[in-house]
């Protein structure tokens, strides 16, 4: 089970993605910006970090780099595809998925310990998880706040697209307090918080972020 | 002076009039010029000159005094240093293989111009220190220091600092672990930003920064050169800011942390292939300072054609490009066969890479301007023999009335009414909750923080292997350096050295951020002097070397200098970072102890201060003995894994403690201080109050752990009382008070967030 993680310059949890990968059991593959190709990988994480330092908009010019036309193109293979924070970002340049990230509501920076609620076991990324589940990630933003219009909120809850809600204090504003989201197919998910700072004993607050991975190996395990 | 200056034009008009006081430079240091290259200095000389012997960079002031660092063993409880002071950075041997290298630097006054970039760059700056140690950086924190909370201007200030830290450093992908924030008048005009960085290297990465191998080619890469900072050096660090003078914005830097990001993986990848033979970072002083420092270190020589700098202002001119302090920009000596090879690295990275000249054997640094010869000096000249002062010092007058005005004149609170000083003190500026400016930091990137603010000391892991790993603290309280330079030196050293024991870690070397007022005020002088000197005598009793560090003069508005403060950051090893302990009571029903003795402390205080407006008297007596024994009960105490939690007592006392271990996790705890008392012989408002020194306040898991650390304590000669045990919702003090968890966090809470959110 080879999952790529993808790093554009700027990139900075590409490395943390790695090793969460390889501690759930993945192999994990380095996927370069400039290089057109996925390397024969199963899935592929778009890590955290401000890709191209965030110039234009969040994502907005990682969206154009080579490998994100092979990520494209896979995703609409079916390949499961993990936006993680700035991936989250660059997912929604892409129109992997839909809506958009602005500012945080309060104008800063937050990192925190965040509770979650899991809205949906129905994504390639998320079937180890509980329908309806509380757990704990790591949140660290300033582009956080999920936005969309209306319709599409509406068609995203309507059709079991939000994959996680953020629980207490809404942390920056997203609409509907929306973490993270699925696309129709339930195999490219998008999340600004971190679960790939949530598995090891000791180096951050829970483990809830190993399911991400394990469920994804799984699920290409047993296809 | 429209024509290029040239060394010929220089020959030839000798008596050009020159704005060497427009540049900083006083009228014998000129001269001095002068005689070094028997004529006068070109015009971009004399940049170069005047920025390198700003005080900034040539420490003319302190040198005489700093000296004496060097008088300490380069040596950790764990060896040889493999780079001492001097270097960049220092380098110390923690095991396994790994090195580890760390530095506290000031970035004080362009915060307080333009405190976003000012903060900004300052990490940035910090952070490519170490990697010109070739190593990786790890680990960011920051002690920082501000006039009162309430203040309009300390509005201005603190959220554009704390905003320029976290938009730099959290683009760079490193985590912040700690640091402080202080509130103190005497910052007022004058905020303190320091910023520390750590970094790892394995032994055989070590690189120095020197020019050597003739021949070899100078190639400077990262970001174009600007005009930003022109002057920063000798025009902001170095003079003290004059009530209505002209603002000095434009010398402040701009940063871009995305180009910093991308240098530190390219550099990274460079050193990983052998292609570097010497590298240094382009700081303070830009230019001037890269090539002269790279080629005094080396073989002697250089030659550098300046106009191959690229440049994102063509219109710069020469002194102009010199005096740069444009950030995100290294400078390599590479060996001629390897210049493909390191373009290769650099093009893959998107970083501009430009072969400026070579090393040579001339002696010389000789800088040419499209053909034309514009700097000849012997480099050695510009970064190493700059002017020594010997600044007058004096003990000064006001000294022994400050220290008469003891805190005996305080009325002490009825123990009843100690309920509700704790609740003032827990709300108070110094010693509220810091999670609004922390929470602003990413603590948690590369995924090996093992712990982190509010934690004692910030803990990070080294090896994935064998968790191997180290932890930091920086602290300093300016008060107690008010009332004794000396003392207040050594206390700053003591509680940084237990911080970074109570977490478990084997303190192993210091980085000092010396900020102090004017040098040319004698009470200043003096209070540096003392400081120093108890720097290196508590470092000599401790048995560990000062690294590296930096000094910040100048920070006093007209008269008025900022309390002495000598920030010490001390760094310890951990064999494996799951087994650090930190603060707050982790579950009900385990003892709680009190470990060191507790006099009748209170001068300097945060009771004296908070509360009452009042500093006066003596600050806590220094026992480097007793932190000693301290530290090799908790390292002891943790490798045989007995603690469940530890909290080093220092401001705000037991008091402040005891509530901070208890908000971490939210478990209560009943206390019974008589034991404490009758042993050491004071009342109970006293012992939760004072701030005596080499204390700190554990949990351990069941009776057979307190037999074990009971055991210890008595080996290393440690007093330890048992006062308490944890459990409940509540912490009550017999006797004395008796309050919800949750009213000590509504207290704690809210202060930062009502003043700047």
């Amino acid at each position: 089970m080879r999952i790529g993680v993808v790093t554009f310059p700027g990139s900075l949890d590409d490395h943390d993605a790695r090793r969460a990968v390889d501690l759930c059991g993945g192999e994990s593959v380095a996927l370069w910006h400039r290089d057109a190709d996925l390397r024969g990988v199963d899935a592929v994480v778009i890590p955290g970090g401000f890709s191209y330092g965030d110039y234009l908009r969040a994502g907005a010019i990682s969206r154009f780099a080579p490998v994100m036309t092979e990520v494209i193109r896979a995703a609409a293979g079916g390949m499961p595809v993990l936006g993680i924070c700035n991936g989250f970002q660059i997912l929604c340049e892409s129109h992997l998925l839909p809506g958009a990230m602005i500012q945080n509501d309060h104008r800063t920076f937050i990192c925190r310990d965040q509770r979650l609620r899991v809205e949906s076991t129905a994504t390639a990324w998320t079937s180890q998880f509980e329908q309806g589940e509380e757990i704990t990630i790591v949140l660290k933003n300033q582009d956080g706040q999920f936005v969309a219009d209306e319709p599409t909120l509406d068609r995203l809850e309507g059709e079991g697209r939000v994959a996680f809600r953020y629980l207490g204090e809404n942390p920056n504003g997203s609409y509907r307090d929306i973490a993270g989201i699925t696309d129709e197919r339930g195999t490219v998910v998008g999340l600004m918080p971190h679960p790939e700072h949530c598995v090891e004993t000791g180096f951050g607050p829970s483990l809830d972020g190993r399911r991400f991975f394990t469920s994804v190996i799984e699920r290409v395990v047993s296809a | 002076m429209s024509a290029l200056d040239t060394v010929t034009h220089a020959e030839q008009t000798p008596e050009t009039d020159q704005p060497w006081a427009d540049l900083g430079l006083k009228a014998d240091e000129y001269e001095r010029i002068r005689e070094i290259l028997g004529r006068r200095p070109t015009s971009a000389e004399l940049a170069m000159y005047s920025v390198m012997w700003s005080e900034h960079c040539s420490y003319k002031s302190s040198k005489v005094h700093l000296r004496r660092f060097g008088e300490l063993p380069d040596e950790t409880p764990l060896g040889k240093t493999l780079a001492g002071i001097g270097e960049n950075a220092g380098v110390i041997d923690i095991g396994q293989g790994w090195a580890v290298t760390f530095k506290v630097e000031s970035h004080n006054h362009p915060s307080y111009v333009e405190p976003y970039q000012g903060a900004a760059t300052g990490v940035g700056g910090i952070v490519r220190d170490i990697m010109a140690m070739g190593a990786r950086p790890i680990a960011v924190m920051d002690p920082l220091r501000f006039g009162a909370i309430d203040h309009p201007d300390t509005a201005r200030v603190l959220p554009g600092v704390v905003k320029g830290i976290g938009g730099y450093g959290n683009c760079l992908g490193l985590p912040n672990i700690g640091g402080e924030i202080v509130f103190d008048d005497c910052y007022q005009g004058n905020p303190l930003v320091n910023a520390l960085c750590v970094g790892t290297l394995r032994h055989e990465d070590l690189h120095l920064a020197k020019a050597s191998g003739v021949g070899n080619k100078v190639i400077l890469f990262g970001a174009k050169t600007g005009g930003d900072g022109i002057g920063g050096v000798s025009v902001l660090a170095s003079e003290t800011f004059d009530e209505g003078g002209p603002t000095k914005r434009p010398a402040v830097q701009v940063g871009d942390p995305f180009a910093e990001k991308v240098l530190i993986e390219c550099c990274l990848e460079l050193y990983a292939a052998g292609v570097v033979d010497g590298i240094q970072d382009l700081g303070g002083a830009g230019l001037s300072c890269a090539t002269s420092e790279l080629a005094s270190a080396g073989e002697g020589g250089m030659q550098v054609e300046l106009d191959r700098v690229p440049l994102r202002d063509s219109t710069l001119r020469a002194e102009e490009i010199l005096m740069s302090e444009s950030q995100e920009r290294m400078m390599a000596v590479v060996a001629p066969g390897q210049v493909e090879d390191f373009m290769t690295i650099t093009d893959r990275w998107d970083v501009e890479a430009t072969v400026l000249g070579e090393v040579t054997d001339s002696g010389r640094l000789v800088i040419t301007w499209h053909g034309e010869t514009i700097v000849d000096v012997p480099p050695r000249s510009v970064a190493h023999d700059g002017p020594v002062y010997e600044r007058p010092f004096a003990r000064p007058d006001w000294l022994d009335a400050l220290q008469a005005d003891t805190t005996d004149s305080l009325t002490r609170p009825e123990p009843t009414q100690m309920g509700q000083v704790l609740l003032d003190l827990l709300a108070s500026p110094n010693l509220c909750d810091r999670s609004w400016v922390t929470d602003q930091y990413d603590r948690y990137v590369l995924g090996n923080t093992a712990a982190a603010m509010p934690a004692d000391a910030g803990m990070v892991r080294v090896d994935e292997e064998t968790g191997l790993g180290v932890a930091v603290s920086t602290d300093c309280n300016g008060r107690f350096g008010r009332l004794d330079p000396y003392a207040g030196a050594q206390l700053a050293l003591a509680e940084s050295y237990r911080n970074v024991a109570t977490s478990g870690a084997l303190p192993l070397a210091v980085t000092d951020c010396l900020n102090f007022g004017s040098p040319e005020d004698p009470a200043v002088m003096w209070q540096f002097e003392r400081a120093v000197a108890g720097l290196v005598d508590g470092c000599r009793d401790l048995g560990i070397p000062v690294t590296g560090g930096n000094v910040s003069f100048y920070n006093q508005t007209g008269e008025t200098a900022i309390h002495p403060t000598p920030v010490v950051g001390v760094l310890g090893v951990i064999d494996d970072v799951a087994k650090g302990v930190s603060a707050g009571f982790a579950a009900a029903g385990q003892p709680v102890l009190v470990l060191g003795e507790t006099r009748d402390e209170l001068d300097g205080g945060e009771w004296a201060h908070a509360l009452h407006g009042h500093l006066g008297g003596v600050p806590p007596r220094v026992d480097l003995a007793a932190e000693k024994a301290l530290a090799e009960v908790f390292v002891a105490a943790v490798r045989a894994g007995v603690l469940t939690s530890a909290h080093d007592l220092s401001d705000g006392g037991l008091a402040i403690a005891l509530a901070e271990s208890v908000l971490r996790h939210g478990v209560g705890a009943s206390v019974d201080l008589a034991p404490l008392l009758q042993r050491d012989g004071i009342d109970a408002v006293t012992a939760l109050l004072s701030e005596s020194t080499a204390r700190a306040v554990v949990t351990v898991r069941d009776e057979d752990a307190l037999a074990t650390l009971a055991g210890l304590a008595q080996e290393h000669g440690v007093p330890m009382a048992r006062v308490g045990v944890t459990g409940g919702e509540r912490l009550r003090v017999t006797d004395v008070l008796d309050l919800p968890v949750e009213q000590l966090r509504e207290a704690h809470a809210g202060t930062l967030r009502r003043h700047f959110a």
